[in-house]
This record gives C-alpha cells, structure tokens and sequence, in this order.
C-alpha cells in the first residue's frame, strides 16, 4: 500500500526563545515490510545546525539547534511510504508464557532488538502490582502461548478502555490512566507494556502512522489525525517480535506505518528539545496519512 | 613536674593506650594481637603521649579552628540543609609504605580491570555473548546508558580518576567493599584533611616520613591538561552547584588545580564544541570532570528531567570533541550485583584472579546463588542489586539477613518476590583504629577511600586518601551507616619522601597562567553580589539616621520621622515598627549571589558576609526602635564596611573584581539620586537636608567645605556633584565609565559599545549639571537611566 503522509510539528513562545536544541524522531523507517520511498523534514526557521544519526534502538533522528531568537519553529514531514502487511501466521510458534523466562536467559545479546530492553521498568512506564493483577485475569499462564498472552491481554485493554482525546496529556503516567479506564494511543500503548512486563513479557512502544477512514459519506479532513503508537511483545526465538495495537485491538496490518522502536514513549517522542525561554509555549501537531490509488 | 615522679608506674605510652581494648576477632590498626603497638605507630604514638593532655586538646581546637576558617564545610541532605563542620577525627590512621605497595598493586589491578569491562560494555559487548556477565543485569541497571553504546572516548580510555572504598577483614587481609567509578568526591577533602591534620601535629609530622599528596594531584593535573589536545581549549569542573554536598569540595579542588569551576547554565554547545560562556562570549571547553550523575548531565538524551546538564553534550563526546572525566555511562560499574562477577571477569579480561578480593557477594538474579543467600541469610547483608551506593550510605537500604527474617515477608519471599532485584553480601567486619576520645586513645572501625589517576605513565595511586571512622565501637561495615568522622591517612616510610608542593619550582620557566576567565554566570553572581551588600549598606545608614532622630526627640510622628518614613526606598515598610524586612532579605541575597562564586572569593569575604547575616538576624530582630537600634545598626554597619574593605583592598583586580565594583558603583549612585530627590525636594521638612548628609556619611566634609547650614544647594554639591567625595553620584558614576571601558569589548574597532556610550553619557550629564539642574526630575531620570545600564552590561556580559 502506497502512503502520503504529512506530519507538522509547531511551537509557539511567549517570550522569544534565545535559544535551543531538538532531537526529532518522525520520519517513516525503511525496514523489512516498509519502504520510504522519499522523506523530506523542513524546519523554520533554518536551524543552525543540523545532523541525522541513528539512535541505540536503529530509529533515524535528526537533532535541530537554533542560536538566534525565535518564536516560532514548525517541523513539517512529507513522506512517501510503501507498506506491506506482515503475513499472517499460519500457525502459532511462539513460545509457551511458561518457558518464556528461560527462553529469554539464553539471549546474549545487548543488541538493539534484545528482548533485555524490555522487560525492566522503564522511566515511563512500571510494571505495577495492579497491571500485573489485570494481566493475569485475562490469561491463561499455564497454557497459553506468548502471542496469545500477548494479545488476549492487549484485547483485554482495548475493551476495558475507553478512547477519549484530552482526557489525558502527554506527561500522564499510565497507572492513572488505568485507573480512570480512558486514554488515548500513547495511554493504551504503555498500559499494554506494562501489564506485558508485569507477566514477563519484553514489550516495547511503536510510534509512527495509522490511516484512517473518515466517517462515512464524508471527506477526509486535512491534518485530522494525530501520530499513533502501539505495542511490540517478545514472544520467543522463533517468531521474535509481534505487533498488537491496543487502541484498536487489532494485529498490525498494512495502515500502520512505523516510524520508531524505544522502551518507551520518551525514546521515541518525535521532539525532545530544550529551550531557553522564561514564558509558556504552545504547540500543534497535524497529520495526514492519504493512501495512493494502486496503479 | 613533681606529679610525675609521685606516680612513676605507667609510662606515658601506657597511660595514652590505658583504655585502648581491641574488639576481640577484629583486626586493629594501632596494636597487634598481643597488644604490642604496631612499629609503624610507634613514632607517632610515642610523640602524643609525650604532649601534656591540654597541648593536645589546644591543638586539636586549633585543627577544627583551621577548618572552620578555611571554610570547610559538607551540606547535609535531607530535612535540615545546614552546613555543617567537617567531622575531623584527628588521630591520623597509619600505614606503612610495604603494606601500601601491596594495596596500591591490588587497586590498580581493578582499575585496569575496570577500564576493560566499561570499554567492553560500551563496545563489543564480548562479556554478555560469551555468557560471563548476564545480559538482563547489564539491561536492568539505569546506568547503562544506551546512548553512549558504540562511542569511544576521543582519548581511547572511559576512566581517569576513580576511588575504591576498602576495608580490612579479621585475617588482615584488605577487602574492597564497593568501587567508585563514575564522579568520585572526597579527594580535596583529602586534601584539607592533610594540611588541618599536619597543622595540629606540625612538629612530628615534618619529619614523620610520610609521603606527600601533591605529586599526586599534580601528575593528575598534567593529565587532565594533556587530555585537551591542544594549548588553547579549557578544563572545567562541572558541579551541580552549591546546594550539592560536596559543593566546597567543587571549589576547593578547582581552585587547587586551577580548572574552571562551572554549572550546566554556563555551558552550550556549538556545532559539536562544547563553550562556556564567558563575559568575553563563548570559549571552548574540551575537558570537562564531571561531578554530577551521568543520566543529569544532557537533558536532550539523557534524563529529560535534568537542569543541572548541558543540551548537546551527549553528541559533544560521540563527535569526538570533548574528554569526559570519567565517561558516561562509566557508573553501571558501581553497580552492586557486578560484585558477584568481579573474580570471574578478572579470568575473563586479565587471565588472572583478583589481587585484592571484594566482599563476597552474590546476585539473587540465579538460582543457585538465590539458594545459597537463603540458606546462609543469617551471615548475609541484603540489599539492592542495581543500587550503586555505597554501603555506608545513610540511605542505603541494605540490611542484615537476621533483621530481615524478622520482617513480616522473611528472607525466602523476599527473595522469591524480587530476587533478581537483589544480592546477598558476606556481613564483613572492619579492623578498627584509634580516635581521640577525652584524651585518650579508643578503637573504631574503619574504611579506607583511595583514590586512582590515571596519569601518562599509567594508573597513579594517591598515598593517602581518606579514612571514614564509625562513630561505635560496632565493628560490622554495615554499622557505617550511622555516620561517624573522617581521618587523614598517613602512608609512612622508613625513609625521608620527598616534600612536593604544586607550585612548578624556581628553575622552571616562569609563566603566568592565563587571567582567568570569567563565565558569565559568576560576573552576574559577583555583579549583585556588589549590588545587594551595597543596598544594605545603604539601608542600614537610612535606619540608623531615622532612629538617631527617634532616640533624640522621643517620638516618631515628628514631620520628619513621618516623611522619611515614607521614602520609596523602605518599601512602605515603617521602621516605626521594626527593622524592614527588605534589610533581611538583601542581606540573604548577597549572601546567595557569594555562595555561587566561592572559587573566585576569598575565604575571608565569605566568612565576613556570613557573619554580616548572622548579626543581622541576631541582633536587629525584636529591638526597641530608637537608641537600642542605633548600637546594634552601627555595629552592623561596621561590619558591612569591614566587608567591604576586605574585598576592594584584597580582592586582585580580575574582571570579577570589576563586575562586583560595577555592581556597587551603580547601587549607590542609584540609591543616592532616590535619596536626594526625596529628602532634598522642597516639599521635605525642616532637618531632612541634614538627615541626607547624614545618610551620605558627609557631615564633616560638608562642615569644612562649606561653613554654612545646609542647603539644597550645598548638599546636591556635595552628594550629587562632587567628584571628589565617595558617596556622591557623579564620583560613582565616573568609577562606572572607568569599569566600563576596559570591559572586553568595550571598544572595537574604534567604535564604543552600548553600554560605554550609555554611562559615558551619563557621566557626561551630570558632569554638567548644577545643584539647580539636578532637581528632583532629573534625579529619578537619572536613576531610571542607571536601570537602563544595567540592563545593557546584562545582555552584554552577564548571561
């Protein structure tokens, strides 16, 4: 499936900012399954600095610095993206939860895929007694697979929560989420790695794209959508990495469009950035995710 | 003495160790096993017990006495962030050089061990694939730092100064209890311990054969130095500031070595390079001893949390431009679980077992190991296994397995729950050694920091150190964390050492260093500093006229009581009714803006402002208004002027010294336009012109110039235009222009900055103007345009 997507980024000061300096993390992966095709990031003002590396977990950044006042920046993404949908399994080879743990000692490796990563706390995300309790009323730990604690427990989520915009802001930790039963994508994402972790699961936070249809008989809304998240489980050897999206309770498919891999949503937020200013800030963000006609 | 010979039983030696009983299955550093003293001591011992008792306890006083003066002083954490006095145990601990050498060859063993495993975690990660240290533990500890993977130091080594804390086992063999691998402190405690500790036994200890610490730190200097790459770039010291605990040390030591002392908020990065912002613009910076936690120090890739660190300093190292002392990421070897693996990994990296074993530990993480801390809980300490404090550590939470069984959870579910979170370490005992307890020798358990540099011809091991004596006689290492004091460590030789200073001898070339440069930070410190003491002084001049007036006529709805009591600056505070709290308030400011720049202040200023805060608080809360307040403002006054001259007859002229006289300049020439143009205006009652001589410390000078009573004329002469005369506006003004214009910057290329053109102007105006001119208007135009030069040195030089 052929993509367009746009994606802006704004910031506003209330007093001109002197300074400053951005790490971003928003343009699409290329990886197996998914092709950028082109990926073109603008920045206003011109930054004076400006450098593209990769980060420990494989994820493209670009870290932006200004020198002179501003008071505004807006990071504006255009990318053409090729996605494929991962195969759907014939057949269930992930390791039993049971033998996980083993499973899992006899990696030895720090790479950036290990399942080592994610399976301890993380600074946003903890595996706490009462995401290990839910967890556990949704599985069967004796019998079920990893995949299918995995996403029992991510379905499990989609149906406990409620999905509800500005209920909850970007620095909401996920117990009170949970606790109050609503969120958005980032809430549903890290509740899900947190029950994943509490069990014994590695799980760790995808960022990128989701395309999605507008109501029906209406047109598609310029700059409606929001970036999305979901979750990756560790589910054994064999099958390595599986995708879940608990917001939508649904397996991966050919709409979700990656953009990044991290422990977390502080990983792989698409702007980290420090400024000096002394006033507030406000910021927007709008995206676009149009599909091509396939030729 | 005729006592002496009435009781001639006991030697002296005898009578000094009468009390000194070593703790049975405890080694001791002072005596042997048949309570002979040890022949390293017998030297020292010897001279104490020759010193009548009230020579000692003078010159123990004497030891605490240099301390204080010299300001050493360590914050405490927690509820109550008080300095407090540094604890000094006086008694030196001894240790002879044979003995040393073994310590010494045992530490740098585990320091080169050290730089292996860091270079090896952060490299090729040979030690998880081949099984020899589990890759879980490594990805659990939040000092691992998955940025800083792949990145090679641009001086190809990840340590540079590390310490070991050490201890000694019942056997007498030395133990490392746990390993200091990331930002150290305690080296320029060190330090100060040695000079108060030499000077309270400053007889014996010239020619006590023990070896001197300054080569150490001066081999450590070249280092750092070197590390540069070039002869231009600058050594910073990067604290977390002055409400850290060891903040003093910060000072001390960069005073010491002469590295720059600096915060986060002085530094940036530009294209890669670290700067520091200077009041001369940016200068590079390519070395940098860290003294914060690696996760603060670059909120962009690190703890986004931070404040203390720099943005970009992460990509600063990874591009190669910058040494870190030690590198980040280096503190994952404090880590307590890697205790466990130390003897395998000494196989594993050296091909040889440890020369100095650490304290048996074991990580909960494994089965096997699980089951053996459960079945010997009742000889174990358990504790955290990411936790990298150190076990004397008052907020460790480590405790011994017998109180654990007590505990509702025991041993077995404690274990069962979250033993991968936790390791099992053999409850040690320390050897004990001697502190002065009311004139007499007693034994106490101690623990050895020895500190490491690494320098070009390898690592280097500081002869000395510092000891951490327990505060009990309570021998086991975790009773440590109930606080205690600290004692210099004496390495002794049986032959003279030599006697080493930092200072390069006369032979060498003769050099000055550059004139150091001043960030930004500490001009805009040393700026208000000047400000604040200056608005107190001039307040506590206000007070003091007003309530000479009070005391003489009894009454404070006298006219002119009425309206100097409401001049704009009190603030609508009535001195009727107490000491305003403006006087409190700038009083504590200047002494915030000092305690920030403590590495470019003399130990006497900083003592006189804290004196100053302290007499304020003392004596000017609850006092009578009128004759009561006039002596203790007085004498407060006096004091703040002692101040004064200690910093402008003493203080060399640096830029800082420049931006702290700017600051008083522009105070007072501010604060003296206010006061004419409110106690000078026609519309001020009879007495307020000799109230405003008064105030401007003039009335004599006023007398002999002009032999009349004063007038409006007569007294804006003499405080506004004279140029001659100290309090007067335009003297002050005229100091401000000559600051001013041998700022950097203030003139380039023939063209004049901002700022110089403002005050020239300025000087200019008044320069001109008559007493008549210079009315009320004129007055607050004045002070308003001072406002403006403040604001303009500010954008210029001050941030």
């Amino acid at each position: 499936m052929l993509y367009d997507i746009g994606l802006r980024i704004s910031y506003a000061y209330q007093t001109p900012a002197a300074g400053g300096r951005h790490v971003l993390c928003m343009t699409p992966a290329d990886m197996e399954g998914q092709r950028a095709i082109t990926s073109l990031l603008d920045v206003t003002p011109e930054p004076d600095e400006r450098i593209a590396r990769t980060d420990f977990f494989g994820n493209t950044v670009v870290e932006v610095a200004f020198r002179a006042p501003h008071e505004k920046i807006e990071f504006r993404l255009r990318a053409r993206v090729d996605r494929q949908a991962p195969e759907a399994p014939s057949k269930d080879l992930s390791t039993p939860l049971e033998s996980l743990a083993e499973a899992i000692a006899q990696i030895r490796s720090l790479g950036p895929d290990s399942p080592h990563h994610f399976l301890a706390d993380s600074a946003r995300v903890r595996a706490t007694p009462d995401f290990e309790a839910f967890a556990l009323e949704h599985i069967n730990a004796k019998r079920m697979t990893t995949r299918e604690a995995a996403e029992s427990v991510g379905l499990a989520i989609n149906r406990a929560m409620m999905f509800e915009p500005g209920s909850t802001q970007v620095n909401t930790p996920p117990e009170e989420a949970f606790a109050r039963r609503r969120g958005v994508c980032q809430d549903f994402t890290h509740i899900m790695i947190g029950c994943l972790r509490a069990i014994g699961i590695p799980a760790a936070y995808v960022s990128g794209f989701l395309r999605t249809n507008p109501p029906e008989g209406q047109a598609r809304l310029e700059g409606a959508d929001a970036m999305h998240a979901w979750v990756r489980a560790w589910c054994g050897p064999r099958v390595g990495w599986v995708e879940y999206d608990p917001t939508n309770g649904v397996r991966i498919g050919d709409t979700h469009i990656v953009v990044a891999y991290g422990r977390d949503y502080g990983d792989v937020a698409p702007v980290r950035g420090v400024v000096r200013t002394s006033g507030s800030q406000k910021s927007g963000q709008a995206v676009d995710v149009v599909p091509l006609p396939t030729a | 003495m005729p006592s002496a010979k009435a009781q001639p039983a006991a030697s002296p030696v005898a009578r000094l160790l009468a009390g000194y009983r070593p703790l049975p299955g405890v080694a001791d550093e002072l005596v042997d096993a048949a309570g002979q003293v040890r022949p390293v001591w017998r030297g020292f011992v010897d001279y104490l017990a020759k010193m009548p008792a009230v020579e000692v306890k003078r010159r123990l006083e004497q030891g605490d006495q240099y301390l204080r003066d010299a300001g050493v002083f360590f914050r405490q954490y927690g509820e109550d962030e008080t300095e407090r006095a540094w604890p000094l145990s006086h008694i030196p601990v001894l240790i002879h050089e044979t003995e040393w050498k073994t310590i010494a060859d045992g530490l740098i063993q585990r320091a080169e061990l050290m730089e292996l495993i860091t270079s090896d975690l952060y490299g090729e990660q040979r030690l998880v694939r081949e099984g020899h240290l589990p890759a879980s533990l490594v990805a659990m500890s939040p000092e691992w730092l998955r940025p800083m993977v792949g990145v090679r130091p641009r001086s190809g080594q990840y340590l540079n100064f590390i310490a070991f804390e050490i201890g000694r086992g019942p056997d007498g063999q030395w133990w490392v209890l746990g390993d200091r691998v990331q930002a150290p402190s305690g080296a320029g405690f060190a330090l100060e311990n040695r000079v108060a500790t030499a000077r309270v036994f400053a007889d014996h200890y010239a020619a006590a054969n023990v070896h001197r610490l300054a080569g150490f730190f001066r081999a450590f200097r070249d280092t750092m130095n070197d590390l540069r790459g070039d002869g231009e770039s600058r050594v910073g010291i990067l604290t977390p500031g002055r409400l850290n605990d060891t903040y003093f040390e910060h000072a001390y030591i960069a005073r010491y070595l002469g590295f720059m002392l600096l915060e986060g908020e002085d530094l940036t990065v530009e294209d890669g390079q670290l700067m520091v912002r200077t009041i001369a613009g940016l200068a590079p910076v390519s070395v940098l001893w860290r003294r914060i936690d690696a996760s603060y120090s670059d909120p962009l890739e690190l703890n986004e949390h931070s404040k203390l660190g720099v943005p970009g300093l992460v990509d600063s190292i990874r591009r190669g431009k910058l040494a870190m002392v030690n590198a980040l990421g280096s503190g994952v070897l404090e880590m307590r679980a890697l205790l466990a693996f130390m003897p395998r990994l000494a196989q594993a990296l050296l091909g040889e077992p440890l020369k100095m074993p650490n304290i048996a530990t074991w990580w909960c993480g494994q089965e096997g190991e699980r089951e053996h801390v459960r079945a010997n809980a009742d000889r174990m300490m358990i504790g955290e296994a990411l936790s990298t404090r150190m076990l004397f550590d008052s907020e460790d939470s480590t405790l011994l397995g017998s109180t654990l069984e007590e505990q509702d959870v025991g041993v077995a579910g404690l274990l069962e729950e979250r033993g991968a979170m936790l390791v099992g370490q053999e409850a040690v005992t320390l050897s004990t050694a001697p502190v002065m307890s009311d004139g007499l020798l007693a034994p106490r358990p101690m623990s050895l920091r020895v500190f490491l540099a690494r320098t070009s011809r390898g690592w280097r091991v500081m002869p000395g150190g510092y000891a951490r004596v327990g505060r009990t006689q309570d021998a086991t290492a975790i009773a440590m964390q109930r606080g205690g004091s600290v004692a210099d460590v004496w390495v002794v030789s049986d032959k003279p050492v030599r006697s080493e200073t930092l200072l390069p001898s006369p032979s060498t070339p003769y050099r000055r260093t550059r004139q150091s440069e001043l960030p930004s930070r500490a001009a805009d410190n040393l700026y208000w500093m000047g400000r604040y003491v200056e608005r107190a002084e001039g307040l506590i001049r206000l007070l003091r006229a007003w309530h000479v007036r009070l005391g003489e006529s009894g009454r404070a709805d006298s006219p002119l009581l009425e309206y100097a009591g409401k001049y704009p600056g009190f603030f609508g505070a009535n001195p009727a009714r107490g000491v305003p709290k403006d006087l409190y308030t700038t009083i504590a400011a200047a002494t915030a803006s000092a305690s920030q720049v403590r590495d470019r202040f003399s130990v006497d200023g900083w003592t006189a402002l804290n004196e100053l805060a302290e007499s304020a608080r003392l004596e000017l809360s609850n006092i009578a208004p009128g004759c009561t307040s006039v002596r203790a403002l007085g004498l407060l006054l006096r004091q703040i002027t002692g101040f004064s001259g200690l910093v402008h007859e003493n203080m060399y002229r640096f830029a800082g010294w420049r931006f702290l006289s700017v600051g008083r300049s522009l105070e007072r020439a501010a604060a003296m336009a206010s006061v004419l143009a409110w106690f000078a205006d026609d519309a001020a009652p009879e007495g307020a012109l000799d109230m405003v001589v008064e105030i401007g410390d003039s009335v004599l000078t006023h007398r002999r110039l002009f032999a009349v009573a004063t007038s409006r004329s007569t007294v804006v002469d003499l405080l506004g235009c004279d140029a001659d005369n100290p309090r007067a506006i335009q003297y002050q003004l005229a100091e401000l222009q000559e600051h001013i214009a041998v700022l950097p910057g203030a003139r380039e290329q023939g063209q004049m900055s901002e700022v110089s053109r403002a005050i020239m102007k300025l000087h200019a105006d008044v320069l001109v103007a008559t007493p008549e001119s210079l009315n009320a208007k004129a007055l607050l135009d004045l002070r308003t345009e001072l406002t403006r030069v403040s604001d303009l040195l500010t954008t210029a030089y001050l941030r």
